[in-house]
């Protein structure tokens, strides 16, 4: 009998320890990230281009770059993404939305380095160069399964009545979609679109040979283009100092954008419920 | 009036083409994948057939390419993520729903799903600049001591390695164990647990006996996502694992894993064979995550899809 009851102290005491032991990282990182970036957090850092080690410069061209990039994605992913959650959550295909669904959650899984190799023999290489548009093409498959499953369950919510209601109205299919599902959805829609957005914008791997980043401004998408983690990757494994302070301010950059949208999404989420 | 209304009809029609066309572009996409890493890694394959995978020599020089180096890399750093991460995300998952509600439940899960919002290159800085020196200073010597009649646990301190690659990626997957394990363990139904309870059985009794084998399926296919991700994770893992193509029974050896080859070789690889080669990597990658997580979703479902045919 006492055996049975200590045997259930170790276990919780053993769970308990472990969960702490998840969230620690957490602490770890962030912490030492602020601790190594904030000195270098300052305004220069965002109006400055790189410049060669010694003298001073900043990332001002990756901030822009990672922004344009990832605005073209989000302009190919979300009508794609939007639609495909609309086809699974309005039409009645039973089997060809399982097919579809399912496909989405593995597309979702595929390495983003793949989706990089993807985007560089079917963009790069026929275009004949890195372009910040190959790499918009790469976030935008990156993004396309997650908007898709976020916004089916979304849809999913809205009340069957509206759309009676709509319809019962006079309203044509694609008015109830567009002017009853689509608002009523939609404070849950940017919820999934913002989370798709702050895993575009922390990728490295599939920008390494499409955007593939550039030092100077970089305003035509044609060409190649700075991003964000690209300049903090590249900075982080140069043998310079000062290069990797600038990277470790990049870091907390990034971190700080992550951290702001998903606190933003889940306020989104908390005023639907 | 008729005008309106058949402007009204083409718009519908092109509406439902619009979702049609959306969702079809995902199953597209998919095939796209294979077809087009298996095009780009044709020369690769009639050259070396099945010996790719087993031969463990990489010589851009002699145009010799082996994979056999990458796939231990990203197995052994894999298998050691599932293993630690595997623990500690099941652990939270048994405490977010069973020793804790309230605040305190929200606000653990909240840190623990911010951890998937740390981008990868993020992890890799830190585990480069903070993890590794301090494993090579630190945790690699007094593992040694302890450990050291194991070949695990042999060789130089180098502080970049599989060890490192391993702890950074097991923190990566704890936000996705715990959250699939914490939604199939929200799944079991209550009654079982209180039954459990009001028969005098422990906490932990009840967990091991009815719980845990109840959301079983779930929870491997939780699992399954997770060393689905730890297979693919390129950046940190690059950053940490050293970058060399051996094959060595120590996790303090550096070593490489397929993703990361990709990642560094890809842009400087110069023949066409060697790009091949990679691509062959990369093809190799998709077929294995993508049977991962093909299995993990379908596990995941079949736990899901019984407790919803039960509640009905």
């Amino acid at each position: 009998m006492q055996w049975r009851k200590a045997k259930n102290r170790i276990f919780s005491t053993a769970i308990i320890a472990l969960s702490l032991l998840a969230v620690l990282p957490l602490f770890l990182i962030l912490g030492y990230v602020i601790y190594r970036g904030l000195p270098g957090l300052n305004l220069s850092f965002f109006t400055r281009l790189p410049a060669p080690t010694g003298i001073p410069g900043g990332m001002a061209n990756a901030v822009v770059g990672s922004l344009e990039i990832v605005f073209v994605a989000s302009l190919i992913s979300l009508p794609v993404g939007i639609g495909a959650g609309l086809f699974l959550s309005e039409f009645r295909v039973p089997r060809v939305q399982s097919v579809i669904r399912f496909f989405s959650d593995v597309l979702s899984g595929v390495p983003s380095i793949v989706i990089g190799l993807l985007a560089y023999a079917l963009v790069v290489a026929p275009m004949g160069g890195f372009s910040g548009l190959s790499g918009s093409i790469a976030l935008a498959v990156l993004m396309i399964p997650t908007i898709a499953r976020s916004s089916e369950q979304v849809l999913r919510l809205v009340p069957v009545s509206i759309r009676e209601a709509a319809l019962s109205l006079g309203a044509r299919r694609t008015q109830v979609w567009l002017r009853a599902v689509l608002p009523t959805a939609m404070s849950g829609l940017i919820t999934g679109f913002l989370l798709a957005v702050s895993r575009a914008l922390g990728e490295t791997a599939p920008l390494l040979f499409t955007a593939f980043g550039n030092q100077f401004w970089s305003n035509n998408l044609l060409k190649p283009t700075a991003a964000l983690p690209l300049q903090v990757f590249v900075y982080a494994i140069s043998p310079y100092q000062d290069w990797q302070q600038e990277a470790w301010t990049g870091a907390l950059t990034l971190v700080l954008i992550a951290l702001a949208i998903n606190v933003l999404a889940r306020l989104g989420t908390r005023a639907v419920k | 009036m008729r005008g309106v209304l058949c402007l009204g009809r083409i718009l519908d029609r092109l509406t439902s083409w619009w979702f049609w066309i959306s969702a079809l572009l995902i199953g597209t996409l998919l095939v796209l994948f294979f077809i087009m890493l298996g095009d780009q890694s044709g020369a690769s394959i009639s050259k070396f057939s099945w010996k790719f995978l087993f031969t463990s020599t990489w010589d851009p020089v002699h145009q010799i390419f082996g994979a056999l180096p990458f796939l231990y890399g990203t197995a052994m750093t894999s298998l050691f993520a599932i293993v630690f991460g595997g623990v500690i995300g099941i652990a939270s998952a048994l405490f977010l729903v069973y020793f804790t509600r309230g605040r305190l439940r929200v606000i653990l899960g909240t840190f623990i799903e911010l951890l998937a919002a740390i981008p990868s290159v993020v992890y890799g800085l830190w585990g480069l600049f903070v993890l590794s020196p301090w494993l090579q200073n630190y945790g690699e010597p007094f593992l040694a001591r302890v450990l050291g009649f194991l070949p695990l646990f042999h060789g130089m301190p180098v502080g970049v390695g599989y060890l490192a690659a391993g702890i950074i990626l097991s923190v990566m997957i704890i936000p996705t164990v715990t959250s699939i394990t914490r939604d199939i363990l929200l799944a079991v139904p209550q009654d079982l647990h209180e039954g459990g309870l009001a028969l005098g059985a422990t906490e932990y009794e009840v967990i091991r006996n009815i719980s845990l084998p109840y959301a079983r399926a779930g929870i491997i296919g939780g699992l399954m996502l997770g060393l689905g991700r730890a297979f693919g994770e390129t950046i940190a893992v690059t950053m940490v694992i050293g970058n060399r193509p051996e094959i060595s029974a120590s996790l303090f050896a550096p070593g490489y894993t397929m993703a990361s080859v990709i990642a560094n070789e890809f842009t400087e690889a110069t023949s066409h064979l060697y790009i091949s080669s990679l691509y062959e990597v990369g093809l190799v990658l998709l077929v294995v995550t993508i049977l991962f997580f093909g299995v993990a979703r379908l596990l995941i479902w079949r736990v899901s899809h019984v407790q919803k045919g039960r509640m009905v």
